[in-house]
């Protein structure tokens, strides 16, 4: 045992390779039946505020993706996209994953589920492990196209508290002779770090109720203490959705019908 | 402050002797240049650190500079520490070590120069390639994908240059130093590998998450804490000039992180869409874990016992100490914080970042800067230039992380409990501002020690007088500088 050859062996490789088996490889068979999308398929129907992008800053846009198709001009835009998000550091302050606790599913939106990983832009998964700023993983759609340039000229703008630092190099000129800022449009990567925000989350209904809060201006028309003591509005007349298999029921934040009845350690 | 006048210094003649002794055995360049770089990435981490937690209080210094974007500098910081600052000092070190351990000369001291400036050009190629935006979406992790292949030719590089000595040493058993050390050089390079292209080409989503969680957890369990563990082993027993209290206890400590240590990567991921009997084996694992970190510590003090004037005397033992304390600290909160309960408040918050800030300054870092305060007057023949120095980087340096991890583990648990309160957003940012300035101005207390150490391993350096050569242990005598001047 006290030889060289026993612990190259048995602790450096044998413990190391038990360990990737046991706490890599057998959780990935849990997932071998799902088939990994590609970007492709994944943009092949853009949502609405991308199409929105399009009208919006029509030079800008056209300068960024050419004469593509919608879907073709949508994919490039989700990897640039998501390589920007990686390169700006973005997901050190934001998670991309919503909790089962820690009230994570009435702030930001449903439980995160293997499936919506399982593509071509989780390689890897941006699931972060610090959030200064909010979840975004339910992100679509919560804010408009404009709040999102707004926000990323200077954030605090728009989020009078954050901590978020500006991102001018996601802007350019039309005109680059003039210098009023009217003619200052996001560029390539200002249109594409947009889509991919607004893109996440869009495979599912974000428009539930939550109490996201992401500014001071949502806060001063929706008081987060009058809405915890209202009970939900619950629409009665559409039925629940509930077609994801976990039975968590569809629209209803604040009932505890996707969890257990065991009792909270921190009430 | 009795100082180099009255030191009973090593005559020129001992010079000679021994410098011929171990320069066959040792090549000191090594152990300096590494010492060297180790300092100079140290130093632009450091600088990145506190520039991006001065973002949290809405200070920024290059507003509109692409380059030097608080996100990029952020992933500057952490991955300059792990591989600039702590890698190169633990190369440093085992170039000391693994010679003195085995009798046997590394495999090549060309070897070494060459895997010396390759890793530098490793580290400046991430550093650039991060303030460019080439991240890659692996925590710890974010060296560009273009530079991992070289990451990989250079840790099988080191492995070829230490396994050397360690196979042909003629010693009849292996000390724990290189028990550590031999699987260590294997679990980089596997970690690395797992780490960096599983996840980023052949397994997307959920089951790339656990191998993330895998690939954070062993750099630090099995790269920093070998290294770590096997460095203490070696000096401490050498600084105090007595055998390591209980050998065989070290050894259930090895084979207990080697079995253990690989099992927790999922833990860094609780509560998540990773299936749950991973969860549960990682936590299991890792409050099983404290039973090997128990033997260290156990070790550490016991073998300290007796010596107690050793804390006072020595700043190298003293640096070792606090590391120790610290250790057991934070794995006694790990045993805590893993569990899925703590974990529904504080992932996610500034809990973690205090977490890693004990682990990697308190108590490796701080490990390191013991074994420098022991080396340099070797490495360089001159005693300290000024031991009051070292005294103030100790106060600032270790009260300021003490201080800084209690602040953080503070804001977290203020975050992860107003998150749970459905706090809206913007109120937890607010709540959290004096947490941060404090951190801050704790940040900029630690950078103040930094440069005094800095200024003090130059001036040391290029001092006139060569006073103080014991590279030898058979001849060695602690020297007056090493010890802590009475007035600090």
């Amino acid at each position: 045992m006290e030889r060289f050859s026993f612990v190259f062996l048995v602790a450096g490789l044998g413990f190391f390779a038990l360990a990737f088996v046991v706490s890599a490889w057998v959780p990935m068979l849990e997932f071998g039946e799902l088939s990994v999308e590609s970007i492709e398929e994944l943009a092949a129907d853009p949502p609405q505020s991308f199409l929105d992008l399009k009208d919006q800053y029509p030079v800008a846009y056209k300068k960024a993706f050419g004469d593509q198709d919608d879907s073709a001009a949508f994919a490039d835009a989700l990897r640039t996209g998501r390589k920007i998000y990686i390169g700006e550091g973005c997901w050190h302050c934001h998670s991309q994953q919503v909790r089962p606790v820690g009230s994570d599913e009435e702030r930001f939106g449903r439980l995160s589920y293997p499936e919506e990983y399982n593509n071509e832009m989780n390689y890897p998964p941006i699931w972060g492990t610090r959030r200064i700023g909010p979840d975004l993983i339910r992100e679509a759609d919560k804010h408009s196209n404009d709040w999102h340039v707004a926000h990323f000229w200077h954030p605090p703008d728009v989020a009078p508290t954050s901590v978020m630092p500006s991102y001018r190099w996601f802007f350019e000129r039309d005109d680059p002779d003039t210098e009023v800022d009217e003619s200052l449009t996001p560029n390539r990567k200002g249109l594409s770090i947009i889509a991919y925000v607004q893109w996440l989350g869009s495979w599912q209904d974000n428009r539930r109720e939550t109490i996201h809060a992401a500014g001071s201006i949502d806060r001063a028309f929706d008081p987060p203490v009058e809405h915890k003591e209202e009970p939900p509005k619950k629409d009665d007349n559409e039925p629940k959705k509930d077609d994801d298999g976990f039975g968590d029921g569809g629209d209803d934040p604040f009932g505890d019908d996707g969890k257990t009845d065991e009792p909270d350690p921190f009430e | 402050m009795t100082q180099a006048a009255s030191n009973p210094a090593p005559l020129k003649p001992t010079i000679n002797v021994q410098g011929a002794v171990t320069s066959k055995l040792v090549c000191n360049g090594l152990v300096k240049w590494h010492i060297v770089a180790s300092f100079v990435w140290i130093t632009i981490a450091l600088l990145a650190g506190m520039l991006y937690g001065t973002q949290l209080l809405q200070i920024n210094r290059f507003p509109g500079v692409e380059v030097m974007s608080p996100g990029r500098l952020r992933m500057v910081h952490t991955n300059l520490i792990a591989f600039g600052w702590l890698t190169n000092g633990f190369l440093g070190m085992l170039y000391w070590t693994v010679p003195r351990l085995t009798g046997q000369r590394v495999a090549s001291h060309k070897l070494g120069w060459l895997t010396f400036f390759a890793w530098q050009a490793i580290v400046a190629a991430t550093w650039v390639g991060l303030h460019f935006g080439e991240a890659q979406a692996i925590e710890w992790g974010e060296t560009p994908v273009w530079i991992d292949p070289l990451v990989c030719v250079g840790a099988v590089l080191v492995a070829i240059q230490f396994y050397t000595p360690i196979v042909k040493t003629k010693e009849r058993s292996m000390y724990v130093s290189l028990w550590y050390f031999s699987a260590a050089f294997v679990w980089l390079g596997l970690t690395y590998i797992m780490g960096n292209f599983f996840p980023q080409y052949v397994v997307p989503g959920a089951g790339a998450g656990a191998m993330l969680g895998l690939y954070i957890h062993d750099l630090v369990g099995l790269w920093v804490t070998p290294m770590g563990w096997g460095l203490m082993y070696f000096f401490v027993p050498v600084i105090l000039k007595k055998p390591i209290w209980s050998h065989a206890l070290s050894l259930v400590g090895f084979w207990g992180l080697a079995f253990f240590y690989p099992l927790q990567g999922v833990h860094h991921f609780l509560w998540s869409p990773i299936p749950m009997f991973a969860q549960y084996g990682a936590v299991i694992s890792t409050i099983a874990v404290e039973i090997v970190v128990a033997t260290v510590i156990v070790n550490f003090f016991m073998t300290w016992r007796g010596s107690e004037g050793s804390i006072k005397q020595s700043m190298a033992i003293r640096w070792f100490f606090v590391g120790a304390v610290f250790y057991f600290v934070t794995c006694l909160q790990c045993a805590f914080q893993v569990t899925l309960t703590f974990q529904q408040i504080i992932h996610f918050t500034d809990w973690v970042v205090g977490h890693a800030h004990l682990v990697m300054f308190g108590v490796f870092t701080f490990w390191l800067y013991g074994v420098l305060m022991h080396l340099w007057p070797k490495l360089t023949g001159r005693n300290w230039h000024n031991p009051r120095l070292n005294a103030w980087h100790f106060w600032l340096t270790s009260t300021g992380l003490l201080l800084m991890f209690l602040d953080l583990m503070s804001a977290g648990l203020v975050q992860g409990f107003m998150w749970k309160a459905l706090t809206p957003w913007d109120e937890t940012v607010t709540a959290s501002y004096p947490f941060w300035l404090f951190r801050s101005i704790l940040g900029l207390g630690i950078f103040t020690g930094h440069i005094m150490l800095v200024y003090n391993m130059i001036r040391t350096a290029f001092a006139k007088k060569v006073t103080h050569i014991d590279l030898d242990y058979r001849a060695y005598e602690p020297s007056v500088t090493e010890q802590v001047p009475a007035t600090v």
